[in-house]
């Protein structure tokens, strides 16, 4: 379930691109303003008034938006405009580049995404950046990190929900071999985990701690220095528990000694409008405080008031 | 007693491609009950005297023949199917046939555009319940399946953009690999197989030129060569269509081409389909 808010009226595209034009002139920027408008209208609404704002005054909105803020406001209200393939798009781009690489970015998309939705950031990357997101990934990637993400950014699942569970014995076991014997970068696996469909992954390893007692995750946690296997962790949770993988990566960036402005900032505007308040129930279960509460309280300024205003908060 | 002229016009009706149906209801109309006797006597190619005499059908030859009346269903079947339901449907039979049947893959992977190899995918959602990568990764086991699979997968950008640089250093890491076949099979080489099965289609054709360039011989001509260190045949005809399909234009020039042979030796309204749509230049997978 989505957490962004918009008013039950709705005013017209026109006026909000004035008031947005408005909110940029003059000294100084009313970022209240755009947060008002931008923070309270979804993707269809957000792409209408960037059309419009660039057919009324010239200029993209994201380059206007670019001038006047600046920092990690800037960055959460860019993202966040940004359409939701486009923004898979730039984040999955990001994550290819050397100082910004990510393996865990990328897997992130590939994963939690619907099968469409993957699609579309395919798409979106074709145009925005003139070759495709898998011979990006395939370039600068390597080893047994490339043999797990190119397929799964190439990834086309099934999303129906029909299971064979004669497939789902027969492929638990061979992923219990493969982890027994150490076999972490093992073909095999990585067909399991980059071909099959959510629903038949999820049978699997249903069946996986039925037969073999113990989740995937905890045999899969020999050694936990190992980069590659953090990685597979987390693509199996993405793949079956994608609620408790984002409150873990929230909690991670906001827990820690600074926050990581970064994975804050691309899990709300990613969720928000997807399923990030069943993500922050998540965050309270594990943690016994409302996530909204927990990113008041690690954040300040217009930045935390946009992620505020994403994640549904209500001041009260 | 004998009717020898239908008996040839009969034989004649029902041999080769497809089958005459015009001759065939002509023949059937006017038969009386002497007349099949005396086909069933003189047609030595469709029927024989049983031990317990009487005359009956060759069991093969009505094989054949149901074979050949179904070519005209076949063609009516696939000719007004979707581009991405017939894709789909190759995919499948090609897999089930096994590696003989692996050039398929390939060819419809490479010849197809980045939009109608997606369309195909969703046709194998929509017809299989499975997604294809999925299929090929479980049923393939040989060494080509990272290239097979990685093949459907690609989704390549279709602009014309080409970083000349990029171009001639994968063309340098080609050629490295060619070198090191007999170490690493060709097939089966990181590199080679991301080269091939991520660029677009343009840029692989400015890494073509570039190994041209540096090495004095066309890709294909050195990967044959280089392919002969290894051992399997299979794996030979998968790379080197692979890179032949990615440089195909011309399909239309192949068929025309066949255009008489068609003419000559196939049948009825089966013939007729054909022609028409060879005239058409549907048969190289346009709609």
């Amino acid at each position: 379930m989505a957490t962004l808010t918009v008013p039950a009226t709705v005013p017209s595209v026109t006026e909000d691109c004035e008031q947005l034009r408005k909110a940029f002139s003059g000294w100084g920027t009313n970022e209240g303003l755009i947060i008002a408008i931008l923070g309270h209208r979804n993707a269809e609404q957000r792409k209408l008034i960037r059309e419009t704002y660039a057919e009324t005054y010239g200029e993209d909105l994201l380059r206007a938006l670019d001038k006047e803020l600046s920092n990690d406001f800037e960055r959460v209200v860019l993202v966040w405009t940004l359409d939701p393939a486009e923004r898979d798009a730039f984040l999955a781009n990001e994550a290819t580049k050397r100082w910004t690489s990510s393996n865990q970015v990328l897997m992130e998309i590939a994963c939690t995404r619907s099968a469409n939705q993957l699609l579309h950031a395919r798409q979106a990357y074709h145009t925005r950046y003139k070759k495709s997101l898998e011979e990006d990934v395939a370039h600068h990637t390597t080893g047994d990190f490339r043999k797990l993400l190119l397929p799964l950014v190439c990834s086309y699942r099934y999303e129906g929900d029909e299971v064979n569970m004669t497939l789902a014995k027969s492929e638990a076991k061979l992923l219990h071999e493969k982890i027994s014997n150490k076999a972490y970068n093992d073909d095999d696996l990585i067909r399991v985990l980059a071909t099959r469909s959510k629903a038949q992954i999820n049978a699997t390893l249903n069946h996986y701690k039925n037969e073999y007692g113990n989740d995937i995750n905890k045999d899969l946690k020999a050694d936990p220095k190992d980069e590659f296997l953090a990685l597979l962790r987390a693509t199996v949770k993405c793949l079956v528990r994608p609620e408790r993988y984002f409150e873990k990566v929230l909690r991670l960036a906001i827990n820690r000694r600074g926050t990581d402005e970064g994975a804050l900032t691309r899990v709300v505007t990613t969720r928000a409008e997807v399923d990030l308040k069943i993500i922050a129930d998540e965050y309270q279960r594990r943690n016994s405080v409302p996530l909204d509460r927990a990113i008041a309280k690690d954040t300040h300024g217009d930045y935390e008031k946009m992620l505020l205003a994403l994640a549904g908060h209500v001041e009260a | 007693m004998g009717h020898p002229a239908e008996v040839e016009v009969l034989s004649k009706a029902l041999s080769g491609i497809g089958v005459d149906e015009k001759s065939l209801v002509s023949i059937l109309t006017k038969s009386h009950h002497e007349h099949k006797i005396s086909i069933r006597r003189g047609c030595s190619q469709l029927f024989f005297e049983d031990e317990r005499q009487f005359e009956r059908w060759n069991d093969d030859a009505i094989k054949t023949l149901k074979g050949e009346f179904k070519r005209f269903k076949n063609a009516v079947v696939l000719s007004l199917m979707h581009p991405w339901e017939r894709d789909a449907r190759l995919l499948k039979k090609a897999l089930k046939k096994g590696p003989q049947q692996y050039g398929v893959i390939i060819e419809i992977a490479c010849t197809r555009s980045s939009e109608e190899l997606l369309g195909a995918r969703k046709a194998y959602h929509s017809l299989f319940e499975r997604s294809i990568e999925e299929d090929l990764a479980a049923h393939i086991k040989g060494s080509e399946r990272k290239l097979l699979v990685a093949l459907v997968s690609a989704y390549r950008y279709e602009g014309p953009k080409v970083k000349g640089d990029t171009a001639k250093s994968e063309a340098k890491a080609l050629l490295n690999a060619i070198k090191n076949a007999d170490k690493r099979r060709l097939i089966e080489d990181e590199e080679v197989i991301r080269i091939l099965t991520t660029r677009s289609k343009p840029h692989l054709k400015e890494v073509y030129e570039q190994f041209k360039k540096i090495c004095g011989k066309s890709i294909t001509e050195v990967f044959d060569t280089a392919l002969r260190v290894d051992a399997n045949e299979d794996a030979k005809k998968a790379l080197t269509r692979l890179i032949t399909t990615q440089e195909a234009g011309n399909l239309k020039e192949v068929t025309t081409k066949y255009a008489h042979k068609i003419e000559e030796r196939v049948k009825g309204a089966y013939k007729d389909v054909l022609l028409g749509v060879l005239a058409r230049g549907e048969m190289n997978g346009q709609v």
